[in-house]
């Protein structure tokens, strides 16, 4: 999937480690830490363990080794939860330094008149404003994002998009824009800049990857919520905890009670929260796909309907010639061959595409049709063919058309050809040969390969597909069906397209929609979540939230996933951290109070070394457990698609229970080596 | 054990049987269908200025209920202050110190009926009667209310309102609560309990000894203390007490009528949303938990004291502060149904149960009364738990999280979220407190962890507005009737408020359709997940302070150790 | 405000009228009607005299009559109305003991009660405090254990005891509901009849 200069890198490489590890340090800074209230309080409780510490130094106290130890590795949770931000963040900055690099240009070429492009002042990039007009030759890199005013050019977007292959673009029409950072390969250019610098294309990538301005996704903001009133919830029971212990006359250090309400506390998925938010950008941007807010993309997550426009999307956008159904007493080989000729000099992709079935079929020459004189499509005569030196007239056209020609109505045959082409939603192209009418070419719009699979993927998410065309039902119906849409709009309008989105969503349905032409943009802007492509109209890129650098429809699924993992991931690890919980109680309580009551000692199902090991176990396991799933967090977790139960029922097996089980492996595991190195 | 176990599958069959058809009845009521005693409820509500009642939004229902319950409480303070001026006094009793009042008035409004004092050796028949049984009706109405209003607040399709607090009290209480009652007092006074306004006759034993007798309007009270999951009994020892429950059958219909409405509640809250599946899910949810906590303690009660091996017969159990007629069976499924369904009554004493079956009772109660619970906040309780679990859940699935169709979102959570905190604060903070200052340890019984364990329950038991006690704890003082009120109001406003935003916010939502991505909120995976998380938050809050109470002492006993 | 406070307060006193007054009496009215002895406490009179409820356990001391569980309700004490005396079964103030499971007094109660009966494994509601404090019932064994003392007091034979036990013993309400019991105070009287 990715494009990318640079190449997909390793998770732990050191490029990105070395740098990860002194940002660590740096996010210490508390205006940086109070973004996240879990570790925000885990800092506080290291301020405070720290300062216990240096008292219990200063008299000697019996608990100062495994308060140190019990200090530091507080710190350490601190710092492997602001590592692996460290780490989403230098992946993304790896990207944005990458795309810095083709902002070598400074000077832009601006018009004074923009009818006159031989007269023209530079102007630094920095200082370009909206509406001004530019010229870009053939070998100047775009200096910034606008709409082509005049001229056409092939422009090299691989710096942008990835791909190598140069993309017309031209002045009117639905490819009419260009992006700063991509390079003109040949022609000229005259462009009105639409973006302000520091809100172009490139600059809202760099930040998305930077995640510099990243704000909180709206799920994300209701968990930060959750965990704020978990970590409150420990509060009360920690604090409480003494002096319920000092009813048996027990005491206990403080530096103890902190080390049980940071393992308590969510620390694990309150480390890797903002991790995996910049992760799933980051993964968003590898799709080459450019989301305006984080808000789309969990929206993308949501979808119930996917609107999609046939034609380039579901089809290749071309009728092509399928099959030859010649006339009773008529061969196929010469009614394809009356229709290789007729097409020879039709530069339509129907035409060629005639030429290349019958071809290919019958091994016909091109050569045969010189010196024929090629009869063009008016919208008079409503019919193409040649005529031929011999004399002969061929003509091909719709069958009213060609009936009339040929003086009445068409045989039996013929007129059940074509109906029956027409009702599997092909287009019956009637040949005839003078007045004799040879048969019907049956032309049929191609669904492209591999496209029903992706539906089917779509379906099993929960995605219903529309497709949206302009032809009549009976074609449209026919195509639906090749295709495996679940539904279809025939005969569609931009008010039809605007009327169906209004329609689902009233009906409590979320809609995404695919569109990149300027009458899209209606219906970009009313789709909750509108995917522009970027081959597409400014227009329609400003309508819509999240843009498609390789102009792919079927994208949708790649955002779908990444939206999906995106929740997946913050809900599994979030299970997973308050699942641990249980184990660290069966840990840190037989230590705390088996003074007090002996019999306490069989909650220690883990047979812990001694009660001072088990409460330094239980910290280190919940410090390293925040490093161990860096890469979940990262990654993502897996996402197949499946119904909604199936995926809960698997989370739940893998991060619920697996929560209950691994600490009390991993607290046994660490319980052996803080014995075995005699560290309590 | 196996007439026990049929004791038990009558109980739910009855239990069942009776519940299912008043879950319809009372959507019924909730919905205006029912009309029957409509001349009454209109002449009720055109005296109260509600001729024409106007759908309220969620804060004009909060401020009604709570303007109701002010007045209530009000009202019935002053009239327990001062009951030794006012009539029906028989045995010309004083009026109650200002904190003891102020603590019984929040009691009985709040739906707690914590007793403080002695029923039979300080309350006047006025008191009992027009105080206490009063409130027993319209603080259960409340609740019932609050319930009607989330429940549409959860099934509207974008709107502000939750429907009229007023028309939704005088409606429960007229169509449910006061037809039941009266049916259920004069089945009870069939069966032995009494109802005179005499307060006691004497008698002369066989041994010639005096023995005075207490009587009074008996059946009444406890109809109505058992259909409101109410629990404020006429006696001191409450449904112990033979006149309150003099036999098996008594029992049996006492029994089933403390989970009757709260059972209910979940079939009317499914047909009240548009989707019975929804309801029969949180029936599941809450039936796991009360099996599981039934079976417990009647484990720990029928394996008996340890300390006690080779003094006493363990066969039949652990018998301390249990009546002969009950036995263990019918002793420890009524522990379970009051402390789930948030009814203070007993009829044996909680204070003696084995640590363990004490244990899981005091649990029942801070899980947060989400199991059954209280007559409509049990269920709304419930949903705030459904929020929360329907946003791990909704995580879980990538997608943003939907309950009834409707979003769950940062305002959601954040109120739900907020409860979470009532029970460690009403509970833990509150505890800790009495610790610092010396009040707990002056109000105890026992010495030892048990002590611990009464302090812990009588706030949990006031927090969670179940009202039931270790009654070896002497709350019947200043800083306890003080901070206890505390409790109580935090626990039933703490909810209450909450939930009724959420239902006003997600009232106003857009419902969303459902297709093959929603996670259906109605199978056993959900319910699995809902129980878990309601163990999980309670298990986790209160395990630490679980662990030094009865914990400890279910170790010590199994060590050989008294205290 | 009297948005609010109107209805409040004449719900609050509608209410009151209706379920706080209207309600008991009428109750009680149809109770007294229809159920007046146990209305008025199920009074057990024996030649003109009420000798007790017959739902209400009471004291007894003596070997002539079986005895009911331990009794863990209190009077006031006559010398200092601050303080309380011991009163076993005391209908106007029950009470359990509330004594916990690990408590060392409750422990010695037992022990004591237990030895009281002659040590050994006693039928448990004989040595341990009825949760009212008013337990009008013992266990069928809770009979049986005793018959010997109370045969000797009386003069009749065990087995004479033994039928009259079996003959008071209430069984479970349709063979499933409640437990097996004995009133003592009907057992008593019955006693009584059989040999004044």
């Amino acid at each position: 999937m990715s494009k990318h200069a640079p190449a997909e890198m390793g998770l732990f490489s050191p490029v990105i480690i070395r740098p990860a590890i002194l940002q660590a340090f740096r996010k210490l800074d508390p205006r940086s830490l109070a973004r996240n209230p879990v570790i925000f309080a885990t800092a506080l409780v290291s301020v405070l363990a720290t300062v216990l510490v240096i008292r219990e130094a200063l008299i000697g106290s019996p608990v100062f080794w495994v308060g140190l130890q019990i200090a530091i590795w507080l710190w350490f949770t601190v710092l492997f939860a602001n590592f692996a931000e460290a780490v989403a963040e230098g992946r993304g900055k790896a990207r944005a330094d990458a795309f810095r690099a083709t902002r070598s240009s400074t000077l832009a070429k601006v018009l004074v008149d923009p009818s006159d492009r031989v007269v023209y002042g530079t102007k630094d990039v920095e200082r370009l404003e909206p509406g001004e007009v530019i010229l870009v030759e053939a070998g100047d890199i775009v200096p910034t994002d606008g709409e082509i005013i005049e001229g056409i050019a092939s422009v090299d977007e691989s710096a942008i998009t990835g791909e190598s292959a140069p993309v017309i673009r031209e002045s009117g029409g639905d490819r009419s824009s260009v992006t700063g950072g991509t390079r003109l390969v040949s022609d000229w250019l005259v462009v009105r800049v639409t973006a302000r610098q520091g809100e172009t294309f490139l600059d809202r990538m760099i930040a998305l990857v930077e995640g510099a301005k990243r704000q909180k996704t709206p799920n994300e903001i209701a968990l930060d919520i959750l965990l704020a009133a978990l970590t409150l919830v420990f509060l009360f029971v920690v604090a409480t905890l003494p002096f319920f212990a000092s009813w048996s006359g027990t005491t206990l250090p403080v530096i103890y009670l902190a080390a049980l309400f940071v393992t308590l506390i969510p620390t694990t998925i309150g480390g890797l929260l903002s991790a995996i938010g910049i992760a799933g950008m980051d993964r968003l941007v590898k799709a080459n796909v450019i989301a305006k807010s984080g808000r789309a993309v969990e929206a993308a997550g949501d979808i119930d309907v996917l609107l999609l426009d046939k034609t380039g999307t579901i089809t290749f956008g071309n009728r092509m010639a399928h099959a030859f159904e010649p006339a009773a007493n008529v061969s196929e080989r010469d009614l394809a061959e009356a229709a290789f000729l007729a097409s020879l000099s039709d530069d339509t992709p129907e035409g060629k595409s005639i030429v290349d079935l019958a071809a290919t079929r019958f091994g016909f020459d091109a050569a045969a049709g010189s010196g024929a004189l090629f009869v063009p499509f008016t919208a008079q005569t409503r019919m193409s063919g040649v005529d031929l030196p011999s004399g002969t007239h061929l003509r091909k056209g719709a069958s009213d058309t060609m009936a009339k020609l040929t003086g009445g109505a068409l045989s039996a045959t013929v007129e059940q050809a074509v109906r029956k082409i027409a009702s599997s939603g092909g287009t019956p192209l009637v040949v005839a040969r003078d007045n004799d009418v040879l048969g019907v070419v049956h032309l049929k719009d191609v669904v492209k390969p591999g496209i029903r699979e992706r539906f089917a993927e779509l379906r099993r998410m929960g995605i219903r597909t529309v497709m949206i065309t302009g032809d009549n039902p009976l074609t449209a119906a026919a195509i639906a069906a090749e295709a495996g849409v679940d539904d279809f709009l025939a005969e569609a309008t931009p008010e039809a397209k605007l009327a169906l989105i209004r329609k689902e969503q009233a009906e409590g349905r979320l809609v995404a929609m695919c569109g990149d032409g300027s009458n899209d943009a209606p219906a970009l802007a009313q789709a909750d979540v509108g995917v522009a492509m970027n081959s597409g109209t400014p227009a329609a890129k400003e309508a819509g939230n999240l843009i498609d650098l390789d102009s792919d429809p079927t994208k949708l699924i790649e955002i779908v996933m990444v939206g999906k993992q995106l929740l997946i991931s913050r809900g599994a690890l979030t299970t997973f951290s308050i699942a641990n919980d249980v184990a660290k109680y069966f840990a840190i309580l037989p230590a705390l109070f088996v003074t007090a009551y002996p019999g306490l000692a069989v909650l220690d199902v883990m047979g812990l070394g001694s009660p001072q090991s088990a409460i330094l176990s239980a910290i280190i396991f919940n410090a390293l457990v925040i490093v161990a799933l860096i890469p979940i967090a990262l990654k993502g977790v897996r996402y197949a698609p499946a119904s909604a139960s199936t995926l809960l029922g698997r989370n739940l097996l893998v991060y619920g229970l697996g929560g209950l089980i691994v600490p009390f492996i991993g607290i046994k595991a660490i319980d052996l080596i803080v014995d075995l190195l005699h560290l309590a | 054990m196996t007439l026990d176990l049929v004791q038990f599958l009558i109980f739910a069959a009855l239990l069942l049987a009776l519940a299912w058809p008043l879950g319809q009845y009372m959507a019924r009521v909730f919905t205006g269908e029912a009309q029957f005693l409509a001349p009454i409820e209109n002449a009720l509500l055109r005296l109260a200025g509600q001729g024409r009642p106007q759908p309220q939004r969620w804060q004009a229902y909060a401020l009604s209920l709570l303007a109701f319950n002010a007045a209530g409480f009000a009202v019935l303070f002053l009239m327990l202050r001062y009951q030794n001026l006012l009539p029906l006094n028989p045995q010309g009793f004083g009026g109650l110190p200002a904190h003891l009042a102020f603590n019984t008035a929040i009691s009985f409004v709040t739906n707690t009926n914590w007793q403080s004092y002695g029923g039979e050796t300080t309350l006047s028949n006025l008191s009992q009667m027009l105080g206490l049984t009063t409130q027993n009706f319209v603080s259960a109405a409340s609740g019932a209310a609050v319930a009607a209003a989330v429940a549409r607040g959860f099934a509207a399709k974008q709107t502000r309102v939750l429907g009229n607090f007023w028309v939704d009290l005088t409606r429960t209480t007229l169509y449910i609560l006061l037809p039941a009652a009266l049916v259920l007092a004069l089945v009870l006074v069939a069966l032995g309990l009494p109802q005179t306004l005499a307060g006691s006759f004497d008698a002369t034993t066989l041994e010639g000894a005096k023995q005075s007798i207490a009587i009074g309007p008996v059946a009444s009270q406890i109809a109505i203390k058992q259909l409101g999951t109410n629990g404020g009994g006429f006696f001191n020892v409450n449904s112990a007490h033979p006149f309150e429950n003099p036999n098996a059958l008594s029992n049996l219909l006492t029994t089933i009528s403390i989970l009757l409405i709260p059972v209910a509640f979940c079939f009317t809250y499914g047909r009240l949303v548009g989707d019975r599946r929804q309801g029969r899910a949180l029936f599941a949810a809450m039936a796991v938990l009360f099996l599981a906590s039934f079976a417990a303690i009647y484990a720990a009660e029928r394996l008996g004291n340890p300390l006690h091996a080779g003094l006493v017969d363990l066969a039949s159990g652990n018998m301390e502060g249990k009546e002969v007629r009950f036995g263990i069976l019918a002793s420890t499924l009524w522990a379970a149904a009051t402390t789930a369904a948030s009814n203070g009554s007993v009829n044996a004493m909680l204070d003696s149960f084995t640590p363990l079956g004490g244990l899981v009772a005091m649990l029942n109660i801070q899980l947060g009364e989400v199991v059954y619970g209280g007559v409509g906040v049990g269920l709304t309780g419930m949903l705030l738990f459904v929020i929360i679990t329907v946003f791990l859940a909704g995580l879980m699935v990538g997608r943003t999280p939907e309950y009834l169709g409707k979003k769950v979102e940062a305002r959601e959570i954040k109120l739900a979220a907020l409860t979470l905190l009532v029970m460690p604060i009403g509970i833990l903070l509150f505890a800790a407190l009495a610790i610092v200052t010396g009040q707990a340890q002056a109000s105890v019984q026992d010495a030892g962890p048990h002590g611990l364990s009464e302090l812990l329950y009588a706030y949990t038991s006031a927090t969670g507005n179940n009202g039931s006690a270790f009654a070896g704890f002497t709350a019947n003082t200043l800083w306890h009737n003080s901070f206890l009120g505390v409790s109580m109001m935090l626990g039933r406003f703490g909810y209450i408020i909450p939930i009724l935003a959420i239902a006003g916010s997600l009232a106003a939502k857009r419902p969303a359709a459902e297709t093959a991505g929603t996670f259906p909120t109605h199978g056993p995976l959900f319910v699995t997940l809902l129980v878990a998380t309601i163990l999980i938050v309670g298990a986790l809050t209160f395990l630490p302070v679980l662990a030094l109470g009865p914990i400890a002492e279910h170790v010590s006993i199994l060590a050989g150790q008294s205290f | 405000m009297t948005t609010y406070l109107r209805p409040a307060l004449v719900l609050l006193g509608v209410f009151s009228l209706l379920t706080g007054a209207a309600y008991p009496l009428a109750v009680t009215g149809v109770a007294q009607a229809m159920f007046p002895s146990q209305a008025n406490g199920s009074a057990v009179v024996r030649s003109g005299t009420v000798v007790g409820s017959s739902l209400i356990g009471q004291s007894f001391m003596s070997d002539r009559y079986f005895h009911g569980r331990p009794s863990a309700t209190s009077a006031p004490d006559p010398k200092d109305p601050s303080k309380t005396v011991d009163s076993p079964y005391n209908a106007a103030n029950s009470t359990g003991s509330n004594l916990g499971p690990s408590s060392a007094a409750l422990k010695t109660a037992v022990a004591e009660r237990v030895a009281a009966l002659g040590g050994g494994a006693q039928p448990a509601e004989l040595v341990t405090a009825s949760g009212s404090g008013l337990d009008p019932d013992i266990s069928p064994r809770g009979a049986e254990v005793q018959i010997a003392r109370v045969a000797k007091a009386r003069g009749l034979s065990d087995e004479r005891l033994r039928l009259l036990v079996q003959a008071q013993t209430e069984p479970r309400l349709l063979g499933v509901l409640g437990e097996p019991r004995v009133n003592v105070l009907a057992l008593n009287l019955a006693l009584d009849r059989l040999a004044p």
